[in-house]
């Protein structure tokens, strides 16, 4: 009884498991990356004990792939060392750790997942309860195998209506951040749910789920249902739903009234109807992340790419969220179509959304970024400025050199699907 | 006693060590590097007591643990803010940098104002006034009584949390 989180510990521990309570509890992964795993290890080997288990845990370079500096070398060398020296085989630099946890199988619905990183609120998606930690508390679950959590209240937000043309997922995650303030679910769990969720396919669902902790959220969650089971294949998608919830707060977003949605500089919850903030230059436009380096939020930038090119003045990076998003890239044509229209393309990973390594902006300079953050510095210099924004967005935006609307564009040409072109 | 470092709301992570300045594990070196574009002469004019007084949603975004780490090895004694981020409370916590959450004190200092904070108790002296900060709960409290996380598992072991759940 009780809400997806509650459902959750519930059949974790075996007891009923109410928000409020304090609870350790076993976990199924503990992933950290490269920035993140080294301060792990040396919290772990303060503790001088042997690993729990090294094949439920996971290291990711990502953040800084390949590594840009020899400081950042010897960051990864520790991790490598450190995977050698205990069995941990699950070492990847292939994409995004975010990313990478849902497509190798490490996220399932019911499961709980901590990675420290913040954003491994996105697992939520799939119906697993993941929240993001620092690295010592993921060093002690390196060592037991558990972490202590107070179950949190839930907020309910339901996604109603479709999506008009130029809307997406991310339009609709910023709405809510927009009325709910950055800290609007500080130390709480968020449901999205919704004949509007019910309708979006997983990858979009990683996208609400990925944001809710750009809000505060511990956890976000989704119902897992045939979308999941598509996703996943039946074996791992369990029965699960909220059974008679008690909700801290319910909050409703109608999606058919909505417009583009930009969270402006230089905070998440500073958020504008695209029309308020049309026509400002830009520097630089970042597509990927693990809001929106996907395979679907690439289809929709090549869709606007196609045939066309980027603005001279713009810098535009796309940087999919893995290898097999990139690869599946390749196959139906978009890397071409973005290399044709002038953007520059990266190795999967992370990107210049965190200012650590290509795509650093400069003072003064302005970027509109697909991703999660834009607070000063977060991309490089703190006297440049992000606007955060949905891939259609950014798609247009790239081709004016300045913030324009996807719905004045023509419609998109079709992607060619398949290769072969 | 030490001096008040006043900030404003949504103090993100990314201000408290940018990305490029966190590719270390070594605290000084974080500590060198702590508001180093946000206010560039924190780490040279910080001297060890001196307290950060902030608003709301202090240490926001990234779960980076470098950041706590950064302000401890500054040489703050503790950070009084209206709220914080659950991320960065959490590992403020675990690494034994004294953090007390306090809605009263925001409006009532400025800069360089001299101040005491007792941790356990959560008394806040400044300006001739006193304030009270909430009680940690039990968990914190038990972390801060052993002085790290690590240093809680290491002697007790879950059944430290678990006794006090």
């Amino acid at each position: 009884m009780g809400t997806l989180t509650e459902e959750i510990f519930t059949r974790r521990l075996g007891r009923p498991i109410h928000a409020g309570e304090i609870v350790v509890a076993p976990v199924d992964y503990a992933m950290a990356h490269d920035v993140t795993g080294p301060l792990a290890i040396e919290a772990f080997r303060q503790l001088e004990v042997p690993i729990w288990d090294p094949d439920r845990v996971i290291f990711v370079f990502d953040h800084i792939l390949p590594a840009n500096t020899v400081a950042a070398a010897g960051l990864h060398r520790q991790v490598r060392e450190f995977a050698a020296e205990f069995g941990v085989k699950h070492v990847f630099q292939e994409g995004i750790c975010h990313q990478l946890m849902v497509e190798k199988g490490f996220v399932r619905p019911g499961g709980i997942v901590v990675g420290a990183d913040s954003h491994s609120t996105t697992y939520g998606a799939l119906g697993c309860f993941s929240a993001g930690f620092g690295s010592t508390d993921i060093a002690v679950t390196f060592a037991t195998g558990r972490t202590w959590f107070r179950v949190p209240e839930t907020i309910r937000i339901d996604l109603r209506g479709g999506l008009p043309p130029g809307v997406f997922p991310k339009d609709l995650a910023l709405q809510v951040i927009r009325r709910l303030g950055a800290e609007g679910a500080n130390y709480l769990a968020v449901e999205w749910g919704g004949e509007a969720v019910e309708a979006m396919s997983v990858d979009d669902r990683l996208t609400l789920a990925n944001l809710t902790v750009d809000f505060g959220g511990k956890a976000g969650l989704c119902e897992p249902d045939e979308h999941t089971r598509a996703y996943l294949g039946d074996a791992g998608v369990i029965d699960l739903h909220p059974v008679q919830p008690e909700y801290r707060q319910l909050v409703e977003v109608d999606a058919e009234t909505l417009e583009p949605q930009i969270a402006c500089p230089p905070a998440i919850d500073n958020v504008r109807d695209l029309s308020e903030v049309e026509g400002t230059h830009l520097d630089e436009v970042f597509v990927g992340s693990c809001t929106n380096g996907r395979i679907e939020d690439l289809a929709i930038v090549a869709g606007y790419f196609e045939g066309r090119q980027v603005h001279p003045g713009t810098r535009t990076i796309v940087v999919p969220a893995s290898k097999k998003v990139y690869m599946e890239a390749l196959a139906r044509g978009y890397i071409q179509t973005f290399m044709e229209a002038g953007a520059l393309v990266m190795n999967a990973g992370c990107g210049p959304c965190l200012g650590r390594q290509h795509g650093v902006l400069g003072p003064g300079e302005r970027a509109l970024s697909t991703s999660n953050r834009n607070y000063a510095g977060r991309m490089g210099s703190a006297q440049a400025e992000i606007y955060l924004a949905n891939p259609a967005v950014a798609a247009a935006s790239a081709l004016a050199g300045e913030i324009a609307d996807p719905r004045l564009l023509p419609p998109p040409q079709p992607s060619p699907q398949g290769g072969g072109r | 006693m030490g001096r008040v470092f006043k900030f404003g709301d949504g103090i993100s992570t990314d201000a408290i060590i940018p990305g490029r300045f966190n590719v270390t594990t070594d605290a000084t070196a974080l500590g060198k590097a702590c508001f180093i574009e946000a206010r560039p002469d924190f780490a040279t004019t910080v001297q060890a007591g001196d307290v950060i007084v902030a608003g709301r949603n202090f240490g926001c975004g990234s779960s980076r643990e470098h950041a706590p780490v950064a302000i401890k090895a500054a040489g703050i004694h503790a950070v009084v803010a209206q709220s914080f981020a659950r991320i960065f409370y959490r590992n403020a916590i675990n690494i034994g940098l004294a953090v007390v959450q306090c809605e009263a004190i925001y409006g009532a200092v400025q800069d360089g104002d001299p101040i005491s904070v007792d941790v356990r108790s959560g008394r806040i002296d400044v300006n001739g006034k006193m304030f009270t900060g909430e009680t940690p709960g039990p968990v914190a409290t038990a972390i801060m009584e052993a002085g790290t996380l690590i240093d809680l598992i290491k002697t007790r072991g879950w059944a430290a949390i678990e006794e006090v759940s």
